[in-house]
């Protein structure tokens, strides 16, 4: 039975290996997404055939009560709140390895419940296998927590500051490795056991609410990958291979999309957790007061729509304003009277648009847009400039040309669309306050610019119709 | 024994991180967050350990404790698959 037991959960390994390689293309993605969910079916067969497992009500009701949730978070929530729902899910990733460590602590625990005088010998591999669990998965329920709290606007999105933060943390980090370094050497502290958690909870809060909501992309895809460690740390106390090579897949996931992000914002990993983009912007916005002024041209509606007549290609480049005022379908309705006029149009984006990564794709995908027209920046940016009109809808900082020329800008060397390049600049926003950085945009004020104010999703949706009155 | 064991699961540990290095970077950008959601259900994976904690055969804090990550790590393996499944649908080129 043992080995009818190891041999699945071997096949359920390779399926999850499988099913992230058909991820790797649309056309064979739902296919692997499939594969991955019959893995973890036989996975969980398996486990429930263990001699260990001998009552079922209690994995009945749990598995119950978790199934139903997990179903109406899956059908309920709209595609904007996608960030959300991801950020949620890796929070219960987190969570369920602390409560395994957790549990597993207590049952090799030979005086517990009852104490019955026994020495209590722990494998030191085991040990610290538990408090890093303990650690990263206390770390990553909490913190996905307060980050679905920002994405929903329940805990404020700004980057949030308190006295001695860093030392602060540091001190906690260091009381957590001190405290499971004792445990280890004397497995019967269960106090301290108990300490580490509830330290690691509230390490969990304060590590992320420094981090602004845009930032988020980085913050998601780094508790993802902490999800993924504390399940192959949850691996090593258990000594199943299973969840060691899963816990690794996801956490060598996160750590790329982390990466990633990092990269597109030109920061590095510990500028961002550290909560440092707003420094720079603050202290930056008084030397930027000679940063360029001028005219503003700003357009209508109808005027666009004539401009938009005469044209061969366009590009738009969507933002997190597109998915705050909803407007995914309002722009593919825009798609469509243009390309009916024999406009060819692409759509460029920005690596951290939006408050995930991928988030501007997905919304552009329900709105049925064909994920062929979607470019990444590296793939679009020298087309710029031989396009007739670039749209910008509710992005500022990613098209800010400040980044590629002004050394006193916080944005410098970030990489950015060069839409200043095409002909004609539209930027749809609701007002000329600033983006994230906190930054004046110099692309307003350049003589190709033209601003085109109002919500993205009124706005876009006022075109289509101009255009289609034409 | 203990060690050779420890060391082979430092062995699959490290295999694995390369092997998801080398899967992962293939995936485009336009499949990111499908990505997460989807690697996200997988991490539900340890509901293996949440099962072998709920189904003790004595009722102690264990047991408790295993209920609750049961219901946690379920919610992480419906909800991501489903939710993935649900958005790569909509993934169409015309």
């Amino acid at each position: 039975m043992i080995i009818a037991i190891e041999i699945t959960y071997l096949i359920s390994s390779i399926l999850f290996i499988l099913g992230i390689k058909y991820l790797g293309s649309p056309k064979t993605a739902r296919k692997g997404n499939l594969y991955a969910a019959i893995g973890m079916f036989l996975a969980i067969a398996a486990t429930l055939l263990d001699q260990q497992v001998l009552t079922f009500e209690w994995i009945i009701i749990g598995g119950l009560i978790g199934s139903i949730a997990g179903l109406i978070m899956a059908y309920k929530t709209p595609m904007t709140g996608m960030p959300q729902m991801v950020g949620m899910l890796n929070g219960f990733g987190g969570g369920a390895s602390l409560l395994v460590a957790l549990s597993e602590y207590f049952k090799k625990n030979p005086n517990y419940p009852v104490d019955q005088g026994a020495i209590f010998n722990l494998p030191i591999d085991q040990g610290v296998a538990i408090i890093l669990s303990l650690l990263i998965g206390g770390i990553t329920f909490t913190g996905s927590m307060i980050a679905f709290g920002k994405l929903q606007g329940l805990v404020t999105g700004k980057v949030v500051k308190y006295p001695l933060q860093h030392p602060f943390n540091a001190l906690l980090v260091l009381l957590v490795l001190g405290a499971g370094a004792y445990v280890v050497m004397f497995p019967s502290m269960m106090a301290l056991v108990l300490m580490i958690t509830g330290v690691s909870l509230v390490l969990g809060v304060l590590l992320v609410l420094p981090i602004g909501g845009a930032d988020m992309p980085v913050a998601i895809s780094l508790l993802n990958s902490y999800s993924g460690i504390a399940g192959s740390m949850t691996g090593f106390v258990l000594g199943n291979n299973e969840l060691i090579i899963a816990g690794a897949l996801v956490g060598a996931s996160g750590i790329i999309l982390t990466n990633i992000m990092c990269k597109a914002m030109n920061r590095s990993l510990m500028n961002v957790v550290l909560g440092g983009w707003a420094n720079a912007g603050s202290a930056s916005t008084t030397s930027s007061t000679t940063s360029p002024k001028g005219d503003v041209k700003s357009i209508d509606s109808e005027e666009l729509a004539m401009l938009l007549d005469s044209v061969g290609s366009v590009i738009i480049v969507p933002g997190y304003g597109m998915a705050v005022g909803q407007a995914q379908h309002a722009v593919r309705d825009l798609t469509n009277v243009l390309e009916k006029k024999g406009i060819k149009v692409r759509f460029a984006i920005h690596p951290v648009a939006g408050r995930m990564p991928g988030h501007m794709n997905v919304l552009l995908a329900e709105a049925q847009v064909s994920y062929d027209k979607l470019y990444a920046m590296e793939d679009i940016n020298d087309d710029f400039n031989n396009t007739d009109v670039v749209i910008v809808i509710g992005a500022n900082d990613v098209v800010n040309p400040a980044a590629r020329h002004d050394q006193s800008s916080p944005i410098f060397g970030m990489p950015i669309l060069n839409v200043d390049y095409a002909k004609t600049v539209i930027i749809n926003k609701r007002s000329m306050s600033a983006g994230y950085a906190g930054i004046d945009n110099e692309l307003f004020f350049y003589p190709n610019a033209l601003m085109y104010f109002g919500d993205s999703k009124d706005a876009m949706t006022k075109l289509v119709n101009e255009i289609k009155n034409l | 024994m203990e060690e050779y064991l420890f060391l082979m699961h430092v062995y699959v540990f490290a295999l694995a991180i390369f092997v998801g290095f080398e899967l992962i970077t293939k995936v485009p950008p336009t499949l990111h967050t499908p990505l997460m959601s989807g690697s996200n259900a997988i991490s539900g994976i340890t509901i293996v350990g949440a099962i072998l904690s709920a189904g003790l055969e004595q009722f102690t804090i264990s047991t408790i404790l295993g209920l609750i990550a049961v219901a946690f790590a379920m919610i992480n393996v419906v909800g991501g698959f489903l939710v993935t499944d649900r958005m790569l649908k909509m993934f169409k080129k015309k």
